[in-house]
């Protein structure tokens, strides 16, 4: 049902490597997981409202009052990249073209 | 020594000074040397910290006649819930080493009590599971036979609890992780009406399924750790406004005028004999107590287990997109070509199998074209679920059923079959696609010494009922007493 290049786009799109290996284990096995999902075809929602959340609670808000977070240097430690000037070093984003 | 008292009991005992926090915490930190290799439970014992909080809940203790119940006892928290410069791994690779800067609300509701953190528990990978198998560090053994799963997601909190090394813990439920695993290890766990506990702190699964609730030795421990962390949260506005009631003067009243109702879906097909039988017997107690059992029906049941693994998958695909490796988490280990490549490396090091599984379903549900027919349909269905507890509590107060419809397997038994782990769950999910609350409560042990545990099920904010249906149960029966075998 879902076959490995359709595994290879949908793990592109949620940014996860994967070896051959994982795709063949994975299209199989989600392949078992969608086919009982169909399941949910037998049931019919004609004049049925989605449920996006149990609470029905709208619109909670409070004051935009601005605290400043405590445990800066702890926050700022969580990173496994090094910082500079409190910012966070990453790779390159822009990539040359060989 | 100490170690086999309820939460009530060693309250009791620090009351009348038979022993001190101190005492009590050192016991059970010795205790988990002793047993935590065998079964896995503990992912980080936090030895000096504990001792410290000993200390001080002491003074607190020396200082107070009354102090709060939840003073000076030591226990485990499930590794999903934040504790601040504690390591907190969600059982994940990519967080084997983060130490949050900030506690949970569930917490820091604790501390306010000075409670004392023995340590933090083992679980599925971000609470993805139902056997605690998918934990990046190993399984947690079931103390009544470790050949088998403590079952999941909160099998280290439950085993712990059952194997007497936490005097409680607090575990998470979205569909079914306190409760199932509760069932496997002979303990009390109570999944809370959505938004009666704070998610403030505590690593997001699936944000309209997650709950947060006890796991305790009986139904009055689970009481007195539902009052200190039940209430709204300015920290998340998905917490209820409601008062929250007494929980503890409802336990011991009379059940008189109750109606339970027996959900025909719920029994039958699929379950073992033995589950079955004892969860009818226990039926039978509530009948002798001079309640009305009624049949009732809950028809759109067939269909939980489907909706939630679009839904499910959906909100944790995109509750798991910030794990990146950039402002926290594991860098990749293997060489990166650049920013993108960094993302695709330290995603597929740090996710385990079902984890990557779950996000794929939940990205390709999600995604144009498919998301009418999929994660649209699965709200839709969602709806007639809730609408079918509606509709039932109408006629009666309660509901009950089992938990599972076996009791723990065999470690190894399920894994090479994601599908056949998903159906373990048939009776707990519904709960949580409509946001109400269950009880699981020790009623019995199949021919081979296996727990097994009833649910009971109410209507939302309904946990008063719950907890007083539940402790009545438990003066009529010994199996909560009962204790596993450890070497």
């Amino acid at each position: 049902m879902l076959s490995s290049d359709q595994v290879r786009h949908i793990a592109t799109l949620a940014r996860l490597g994967l070896s051959d290996a994982e795709v063949e284990k994975f299209s199989r096995q989600l392949s078992d997981i969608f086919q009982y999902i169909e399941k949910l075809n037998e049931v019919n929602t004609d004049q049925v409202e989605p449920t996006f959340q149990v609470t029905g609670l709208e619109n909670v808000v409070r004051p935009d009052d601005v605290k400043p977070f405590s445990s800066r240097d702890q926050l700022l430690a969580c990173s496994p990249l090094p910082l500079q000037n409190d910012q966070v070093l990453v790779e390159n984003v822009i990539v040359a073209h060989e | 020594m100490f170690e086999q008292l309820t939460l009530a009991q060693a309250h009791q005992g620090l009351k009348k000074k038979q022993f001190s926090s101190e005492e009590l915490t050192g016991d059970l930190l010795t205790r988990i040397d002793q047993l935590n290799p065998s079964l896995n439970a503990y992912l980080t014992v936090s030895k000096d910290e504990a001792l410290s909080m000993a200390r001080q809940a002491d003074q607190v203790i020396a200082n107070h006649a009354d102090f709060h119940p939840l003073t000076g006892i030591p226990v485990g928290i499930k590794d999903l819930i934040n504790t601040k410069g504690i390591r907190s791994t969600s059982a994940s690779p990519i967080l084997r080493d983060f130490v949050p800067p900030y506690d949970a609300t569930v917490i820091e509701r604790l501390k306010a009590a000075n409670f004392v953190l023995a340590g933090k528990l083992n679980l599925d990978e971000y609470a993805c599971g139902s056997s605690t198998e998918n934990s990046a560090f190993g399984v947690t053994k079931n103390p009544w036979d470790r050949e088998r799963v403590a079952g999941g997601s909160s099998g280290g909190s439950t085993a712990a609890v059952a194997a007497d090394i936490s005097f409680y813990s607090l575990g998470t439920d979205t569909g079914g992780s306190i409760r199932q695993p509760a069932s496997f290890c002979n303990v009390v766990g109570l999944k809370v009406t959505y938004g009666r506990v704070s998610r403030s702190g505590v690593t997001a699964l699936a944000s309209s399924f997650d709950t947060i609730g006890p796991i305790t030795k009986t139904v009055e421990d689970a009481a007195i750790v539902l009052q200190q962390i039940a209430g709204q949260d300015v920290k998340d506005a998905t917490t209820l406004a409601a008062q929250v009631p007494d929980y503890r003067s409802s336990l011991g009243k009379s059940l008189e005028g109750l109606k339970i109702g027996i959900p025909q879906e719920y029994f039958g097909e699929g379950i073992e004999p033995e589950v079955e039988k004892l969860v009818r017997d226990a039926i039978k107690e509530y009948e002798k107590m001079g309640v009305k059992v009624k049949a009732v029906s809950l028809p759109t049941t067939a269909y939980a287990v489907a909706l939630y693994y679009v839904s499910m998958p959906a909100e944790l695909s995109a509750n798991l997109a910030r794990y990146d490796g950039i402002r926290f988490g594991a860098k990749p280990q293997s060489k990166v070509k650049d920013l993108v490549d960094y993302y695709y490396q330290a995603r597929k090091e740090g996710f385990g199998d079902e984890i990557k599984r779950r996000i794929m379903i939940g990205t390709y549900v999600l995604s144009a074209g498919y998301y009418d027919a999929y994660y649209r349909k699965a709200q839709k269905v969602r709806t007639l679920i809730i609408q079918d507890f509606q509709k039932v509590f109408q006629e009666v107060d309660v509901l009950i059923t089992p938990v599972s419809p076996f009791p723990a397997f065999k470690i190894g038994q399920k894994k090479d079959d994601p599908l056949a782990m998903y159906l373990a769950d048939v009776f707990t999910i519904p709960l949580n696609c409509a946001g109400i609350p269950g009880l699981s409560v020790p009623c019995g042990f199949t021919a081979n010494g296996l727990p097994v545990g009833m649910q009971i099920i109410g209507p939302q904010l309904s946990e008063d009922l719950l907890l007083k249906v539940g402790a009545a149960y438990e003066q009529v029966t010994q199996w909560h007493l009962q204790k596993p075998k450890l070497a």
